[in-house]
């Protein structure tokens, strides 16, 4: 590559989850980045889903901090209602001509009051809800949008149409911020690297007739009963039928609309995602109304994700969600009124009718045109399925140098693949400009912190509704009134979401109008949402550890909702207790250290390999361990992609790079045996073959320690020998093995070892594998004659291509599914195959030469060492447990170490290439830091209380106490502990075991307990103690 | 009177106020009485601190930290473990119920675990409640 001049910014196209994910890893990781949105908001998709799944997170209370950290970051521009007209130059040095639609508003003046659409006169079809609703002329995309500022929809506005007519909203506006004669604004943007993340549209099943959608009042998209099922949505969260407003008490969920079908649209690839959508939509449709039926008709349930199989089973054991294998060919009127006719083939074939009060379509995901025109202007690759172009290789890569791409855009995926692709994208840009790192950003800095008065408190209560999820079960009007009673609050707010971003500026501008040294928010956890809080009394000048937070919602609200009264008692006890805590907060002051700009990476593979030539090729030094005496982990067994791509030739090119790479140390036949430290510097020892130990000293740690293969014990495994593992048969074809040779018969049999009452998970990638080497034998010798026995064939995404290609070839397809595993004896040939045939309706003998076994991925045994080492949680099935599963991907909740590759979950080489490029993005972030803070939650010694008795020193986990001498100022010589603060982890042992109260930890100190403690059992009524000053109450935004 | 009961419940950080979080977000349905106070580890519990919530009029106190062998702080829960039979004794020697003290351990995904605890810590009490009028 040719050492050209390098830019230190970086251009992100498109501002959903995945441009969002990779506009934040650049920014923290010294580069300057310009966000293009294409609407007046960022936030893309996912505000307007109501829940996600398998957890059933609230998707706006999970995705408004990142629009926050977004908004407010000062390395990122958000340059809105824009799109990119031009790109000159190359890779490290591109110019981009940007455009800007007028929004008619100016954005420093609009301060969202809404005056201006409360007197709009006109009424148009909101988008956002999908047009279920109206919205006005002058508008915001939705509540929480970033920037959060209005915008004028030129196609409706009475004024811009006609310049005589209306003009009321500038009128109005208290800001003078409408400006009516505004006009497109160029852009040149210089960048070294362009990131595409344009995103997904929904297929409109409007544009075949036979769904009646847009026909039959009662037919509705997923995306339309989203913005139903979402308590902010036009409806309120109130699920009720179009036609006549009726409960429902039947629904259908047709799932493969604008997917897997190249009859009624050309999308032949799977959406991945509507499976799991419609099964969270269900589960969603049964809380609100438990006595509704629903069936949902599916073509394959394709639940291959983390924990999704859990969540398929729940949703059929715990909810009664029905499921029927079917292709609907006919969507009629019903008999009666309003309700809708089914007609489908069952799974024995007969023809079935059935009446339902709904029916819901299970819509695909679509590349726009827009995107499309996108990509011909950047002049990038596009496939036939009409996505990015990419490598299973190099997932974030076009074909274009200097070009990234992710999210949807590279094929339909969902939220956390998205989240990883971000990321992966993001560490691509910064490998290639890493020599303009810092150079183009500017440092974050805060007003300086205002001295705290002890003894006098003056809290600020926020009362958060969280749309209807507090609202909905807590009376919030009679806890805010509570509120002002209690000893220290000065002032009391509600919101209608405390972590939106107008809420935050609107607390940084309380605290210093009202002098508020403290604050207390009574909304969802601490353990999610206080550091989105901190940041606002950092900005606000006051100590960022002066906030507690009363979780009114996941411990109170969403567990006590069929009894709303006590609730709203228990609502108004935590925040009794918060206040009493808060009022005993003293100011934090987080020392920093030094970071050790290199990473430990446990596992050679390919998901090690590529973590570790990604942050080498950042400037870092890498230490990579591997377990055994050769590179190359897992992939070793692979023989390709499932775009054909050949792996083995990937692996030696991957391993000889390793290699060359100065700034990677490889140690092979080498374990970790330890680990100390914290984020920024641990020292880990590794052990080598000899024996020999070292420790080494480094900022970040990746374990990358892969999966294992699952050895058969079913189907006669080890017994039969012309039985064996798809591994093993990939060997055998390789080598074109006399029985694969002269074969003429073959047998695949899925899942096996996977999704059983054992190992209740999809290992993913076998459905893909067992087809392609289907493919491969019948492309051989066109007269083999091939059977793939399964139970959902799932070939997400792109690879749906190749499913029907091997139906096309003529390999035979047999769902045992609902008539048990098929059974296996020794045959004339080989084997002899039993096993039901769900189109013939009776059982079929099948004479095989061979019979290939896809076998699960289980998880690596050692596994269990390392997350005992790190403290790191394993799920049930012993991978490894992420931080948060939707947006946290890569991370765990102890800073400075992240996961990758199989020991996360199964997944296919491009997905485990994506997350390690994740990965290493995360790790870049802190290793391209000077200093860190240490988390200044720690114990300190009460000088006057600690007489030294050393009881503390021995319960110490981490030996960060020591007892030393020293005089008191008489001279009176005595003992007493000392901590050592970088080596404290704030556990708090040594408070618990304290039997003078000698030793506290901040910000859980025995004080604070205690108040906690003594305000839980305080009567809430009757107590209300005169104020200091006398409190106001108002309502917020 | 489920409101009649109050329960002070000591959460860690790590594993059981991450199960109570998870509990919320799964719609589990458990009684009012709980009053859940956030430690960074069960073995930063000091046994006055229980003793002090049953003097306060508490009518049980639980203790709740990561499973045995995974605690965050690795071996916090254990010592907290040992320190709760000597909080058994001095509430015995109190005069209190061996009811009203309960510890449980569980991993921050097993939030049926934590509900089930808060169940039978609810049940046990109120049993106690009727036997004493």
């Amino acid at each position: 590559m040719p050492e050209g001049k390098k830019i230190g910014a970086v251009m992100v196209v498109g501002g959903g989850i995945a441009g969002m994910q990779a506009a934040l890893d650049l920014a923290d990781a010294g580069f300057f980045v310009y966000l293009i949105e294409k609407s007046g908001a960022i936030g893309g998709a996912m505000p307007q889903f109501d829940k996600t799944y398998p957890t059933n997170d609230c998707s706006m209370c999970i995705i408004a901090p990142k629009l926050v950290e977004c908004g407010r970051h000062r390395n990122i521009k958000i340059i809105t209602l824009a799109e990119v007209e031009q790109i000159q130059g190359t890779e490290g040095d591109f110019t981009a001509h940007v455009k800007e639609s007028p929004r008619y508003i100016d954005q420093e003046r609009c301060i969202a009051c809404g005056q201006c659409s409360n007197i709009c006169p006109v009424s148009t079809e909101d988008d956002f809800n999908c047009s279920l609703g109206p919205r006005k002329a002058i508008f915001i995309k939705y509540p929480q949008a970033v920037p959060l500022k209005y915008e004028i929809d030129s196609g409706v506005c009475l004024h811009l149409k006609n310049d005589k007519e209306c003009g009321i909203c500038r009128d109005i506006c208290p800001a003078e911020a409408i400006i009516f004669h505004d006009t497109p604004k160029h852009h040149e943007i210089h960048v070294g690297a362009i990131i595409l993340a344009p995103g997904f549209q929904a297929f409109n099943p409007q544009k075949r007739s036979i769904w009646g959608f847009g026909k039959f009042p009662n037919v509705l998209s997923s995306m339309q009963l989203e913005r139903i099922l979402a308590p902010t949505g036009p409806t309120g969260g109130v699920l009720a039928r179009p036609s006549d407003n009726s409960s429902p008490k039947s629904i259908a969920f047709l799932q493969c609309v604008g997917s897997r079908d190249k009859n009624h649209c050309n999308n032949e690839y799977c959406s991945s995602v509507c499976c799991m959508s419609a099964i969270k939509e269900a589960i969603m449709i049964k809380e609100l109304l438990p006595e509704v039926e629903i069936t949902i008709f599916y073509t394959d349930m394709r639940t291959h994700g983390k924990d999704f199989d859990r969540y398929f089973n729940r949703s059929q054991k715990e909810y009664n969600i029905q499921y029927t294998r079917a292709k609907i060919h006919s969507l009629e009127p019903g008999d009666r009124k309003g309700s809708l006719r089914l007609h489908y083939a069952n799974e024995q074939g007969r023809q079935v009718e059935k009446f339902f009060d709904m029916v819901i379509l299970s819509v695909g995901l679509e590349t726009p045109d827009s995107a499309i025109i996108l990509a011909e202007r950047m002049g990038i690759h596009i496939t036939p399925d009409r996505f990015a172009s990419i490598s299973a290789f190099m997932p974030v890569s076009t074909s274009k140098k200097g070009i990234f791409t992710c999210g949807a855009f590279n094929g339909p995926r969902d939220i956390p693949q998205a989240v990883i692709g971000g990321s992966a994208a993001a560490a691509c840009a910064e490998e290639l400009l890493s020599a303009a790192r810092f150079q183009q950003t500017a440092e974050i800095s805060y007003p300086e912190e205002r001295h705290h008065q002890e003894g006098q408190p003056r809290i600020g209560v926020y009362v958060c509704h969280c749309g209807t999820n507090i609202a909905g079960v807590i009376d919030v009007d009679n806890v805010a009134t509570y509120a002002r009673t209690l000893p220290g609050v000065i002032h009391v707010e509600q919101n209608l979401f405390s972590c939106a971003q107008d809420t935050q500026d609107f607390i940084t501008q309380q605290i210093r109008e009202k002098n508020l040294d403290s604050i207390v928010v009574a909304a969802c956890s601490p353990r999610t949402h206080e550091p989105l809080f901190r940041q606002t009394l950092k900005a606000a000048g006051i100590n960022e550890f002066l906030i507690e937070m009363a979780n009114i919602r996941n411990q109170d609200a969403w567990v006590h909702k069929n009894t709303p009264g006590m609730a709203t008692e228990k609502a108004k006890d935590l925040i009794r207790m918060a206040v009493a805590k808060v009022t005993l907060q003293k100011p934090l002051h987080p020392i920093k250290v030094p970071v050790i700009a290199r990473a430990l990476i446990i596992g050679g593979g390919v998901s090690g390999m590529t973590s570790a030539l990604n942050l080498a090729g950042q400037g870092f030094k890498v230490e990579l361990i591997e377990k055994s005496s050769l590179l190359g982990g897992n992939a070793l067994h692979l023989y390709q992609t499932w775009s054909g791509e050949h792996v083995p030739l990937y692996l030696k090119e991957l391993q000889e790079k390793v290699f060359e790479q100065e700034n990677i140390t490889v140690h092979l036949k080498t374990t970790v045996t330890g680990s100390t430290g914290h984020a920024g510097h641990f020292k880990t020892v590794i052990k080598s073959g000899s024996g020999r130990k070292k420790t080494i000293e480094h900022g970040a740690t990746i374990i990358a320690s892969g999966g294992k293969r699952y050895i058969p014990k079913e189907f006669s495994y080890g017994k039969i020998p012309n039985v064996v593992a798809s591994i093993e048969f990939d060997k055998l074809h390789m080598h074109n093995e006399v029985r694969i040779a002269n074969g003429e018969s073959f047998v695949f049999i899925q899942c096996v070892g996977s999704r059983n009452t054992q190992r209740p998970y999809c290992s993913k990638s076998c459905c893909t594998h067992s087809i392609q080497s289907a493919i491969k034998l019948k492309k051989e010798v066109p007269s083999r004659r091939i059977y793939i026995l399964y139970r959902e064939i799932r070939t997400y995404g792109q690879r749906e291509r190749i499913y029907n290609q091997a139906r096309e070839l003529g390999i035979i397809f047999i769902n045992y599914e609902l008539h048990g595993e098929p059974t296996i004896a020794e045959g004339e040939k080989g084997a002899l195959v039993q096993v039901y045939d769900h189109v013939l309706h009776r059982p079929l003998e099948i004479e095989a030469d061979l019979v290939i076994l896809a076998s699960a991925t289980l998880s690596n045994p050692d596994s269990k060492d390392l997350a005992n080492i790190f403290k790191l949680p394993l799920n049930s099935d012993g991978f490894f447990q992420e931080a948060h599963v939707k947006l946290r991907p890569v991370e765990f909740n102890t800073d400075g170490i992240f996961v990758t590759g199989l020991a996360h979950y199964p997944k296919p080489v491009e997905e485990s290439i994506s997350q390690s490029l994740a990965a290493a993005a995360k790790a870049s972030a802190l290793l391209s830091k000077k200093t860190i803070e240490l988390d200044p939650i720690t114990a300190i010694v009460d000088l006057e209380h600690c007489d030294g008795c050393a009881l503390c020193i021995e319960a110490c986990p981490y030996a960060a106490i020591t007892l030393v001498e020293t005089a008191t100022s008489d001279g009176e010589e005595h003992k007493i502990v000392e901590i050592d603060p970088a080596l404290c982890k704030g556990c708090g042992i040594c408070q618990g075991i304290c039997p003078k109260r000698g030793v506290n930890i901040t910000g859980f100190d025995y004080d604070q307990l205690l108040a906690q403690i003594e305000a839980a059992l305080q009567p809430a009524q009757g107590h209300s103690q005169a104020t200091p000053a006398p409190p106001e109450q108002s309502h917020g935004k | 009177m489920e409101n009649e009961i109050k329960i002070i419940a000591f959460c860690c950080n790590w594993c059981s106020y991450a199960a109570a979080d998870l509990a919320g977000i799964s719609r589990l349905q458990y009684p009012c009485s709980v009053r859940i106070i956030r430690v960074m580890c069960s073995g930063m519990v000091h046994p006055d601190m229980v003793i002090h919530a049953l003097n306060q009029g508490a009518d049980g106190v639980m203790l709740l930290g990561c499973l045995l062998g995974e605690c965050h702080y690795q071996d916090g829960n254990y010592k907290a473990l040992a320190r709760a039979e000597v909080i058994e004794e001095v509430l015995d020697d109190l005069g209190y119920e061996e009811e009203r003290f309960t510890i449980a351990w569980l991993s921050s995904a097993e939030q049926d675990k934590l509900v089930e605890a808060i169940n039978q810590m609810h049940q046990s009490l109120l049993d106690l409640k009727s036997e004493t009028p």
